[in-house]
């Protein structure tokens, strides 16, 4: 009767941002991967984010930003997963960002940061390389 | 070990919460123990179950569903389940989008699950996740089906108070006179009700009422209709007074209704888990021993049949059973 854990992935876009055609894609990317993602879809707070990602269980969240508040609003994720004890869950990010920032988010615990030109199956397999079920 | 995980849940622990459940869902062996340690606890939450077809509206009836509910200075516990693919095993769990008002609510707990693999309308897990968020203390707990079509009554087992969502137009009267879902509806809601159709629709559920109103099923209550625009939180105050009113009718009216229903649901989750643990147990050896493979090539190059190996299977590891 021995169990089998199924990676859960949290997929968003915190902030004002109506760009949601990328984070679809890697919805659905990761759904055709064998994840579960919980997608929460547009306009999310970090504080909204955190809540689903902990009421959700998830091993990882991804974060989705192109419309130039990502040091914030990353940031602000990150700590309030601190704050809530929940710093195992991973972090990564994607979407536009000026390339100084990539290593300002990894600083702040983004693990990877996806930028336009990466291909799909070069984040699944990231993902599964590096995040593992907990 | 397992003693202190369920003080946590009782104590209404966040985290405690959502990791049972996962463990639940991933049928880890440790979840087992604290379902039984809160088994006590449990009883003490309603349960809605809310079923209906893809896009009828189910996840946004259930947002404002929550935030009357909360008006009312009542706790809420959600379970939305979605589909998992038969391809990859993988899901989008996408129902929370609706109800992102309540995402920042402590007194909101909102839980996606995936079906992997099970057919119903629930998962595998639900009873169990149920179970967790009433004893955790919450005083509702609402549970989404997946979309569904005719045949997916899982829910009935699980809930106190059944909802079937329909929309105005879906399709002709031949359908409230067939058997499955429409059976099994304490209430009915006609949402999108500003819709063309509304009231034909209501007439023919009307009509598919009276006609089994002999048969006194489900302790003799008579299913209601309520009429909804979710999305305008149009008619969801009256919705909820008639789930309450089918509460009363459960709870008030005569206790042979209430020791009734108590024994149905007893008897459905003792045999749903009897089920799964045999056909796992059972399972679970004949794939590590390698039998499972040796039965499948057998059935495909006909050398026997399914009969002969299920019967062999029941007398091998059931045996006690047969007198």
């Amino acid at each position: 009767m021995a169990g089998e854990r199924k990676l859960r992935v949290l997929v968003g876009k915190p902030g004002l941002d109506g760009h949601d055609r990328g984070s679809r894609i890697i919805a659905r990317t990761f759904r055709d991967a064998g994840f579960e993602v919980v997608y929460t879809g547009l306009h999310q707070t970090p504080e909204e984010i955190v809540l689903a990602a902990i009421q959700e269980d998830v091993d990882l969240i991804g974060l989705s930003s192109l419309a130039g508040a990502h040091l914030y609003l990353f940031e602000r994720v990150a700590e309030l997963l601190k704050e809530k004890g929940a710093e195992d869950i991973a972090l990564i990010g994607g979407g536009i960002f000026p390339e100084e920032d990539v290593p300002k988010l990894k600083a702040i615990g983004y693990q990877e940061i996806f930028v336009p030109g990466e291909t799909l199956d070069h984040i699944v397999d990231w993902v599964r390389a590096h995040v593992k079920p907990r | 070990m397992s003693g202190e995980l369920t003080e946590k849940i009782l104590a209404g622990d966040m985290r405690t919460v959502a990791r049972l459940i996962r463990d639940i869902d991933d049928h880890m062996p440790q979840a087992r123990e604290i379902l039984k340690e809160l088994y006590p606890h449990t009883g003490k939450a309603y349960v809605i179950g809310i079923t209906g077809s893809p896009g009828v509206g189910k996840s946004t009836l259930v947002d404002r569903m929550i935030q009357h509910l909360r008006g009312r200075g009542k706790t809420v516990g959600v379970l939305a389940v979605d589909p998992t693919s038969p391809f990859s095993g993988g899901a989008i769990l996408g129902d929370r989008i609706r109800m992102q008002r309540h995402s920042t609510d402590e007194g909101v707990f909102i839980r996606s699950l995936a079906t992997r693999g099970h057919f119903g309308g629930l998962t595998p897990s639900t009873r169990g996740a149920i179970a967790v968020l009433d004893a955790m203390g919450k005083d509702y707990v609402l549970v989404e089906t997946v979309g569904v079509g005719q045949d997916e009554v899982e829910i009935v087992r699980a809930a106190h108070t059944t909802l079937i969502v329909l929309i105005p137009g879906m399709g002709d009267d031949i359908q409230a006179i067939k058997a499955g879902i429409l059976e099994v509806g304490d209430v009915f809601v006609i949402n999108k009700a500003d819709r063309e159709g509304a009231d034909k629709t209501r007439q023919e559920l009307m009509m598919m009422i009276e006609m089994g109103k002999e048969r006194k099923s489900k302790g003799g209550w008579t299913p209601t209709i309520y009429k909804t625009e979710a999305v305008r939180n149009e008619g969801v105050a009256e919705l909820m007074a008639g789930i309450e009113a089918h509460r009363d009718f459960l709870f008030k009216k005569d206790p042979a209704i209430l020791t009734q229903f108590e024994m149905d649901r007893a008897r459905m989750e003792l045999l749903d888990l009897i089920k799964q643990d045999v056909i796992r147990t059972i399972m679970d050896y004949l794939e590590k021993t390698g039998q499972w493979e040796q039965y499948l090539e057998g059935l495909v190059h006909k050398k026997t049949d399914p009969y002969s190996i299920s019967e062999m299977i029941v007398d091998r590891y059931l045996n006690q059973c047969k007198t």
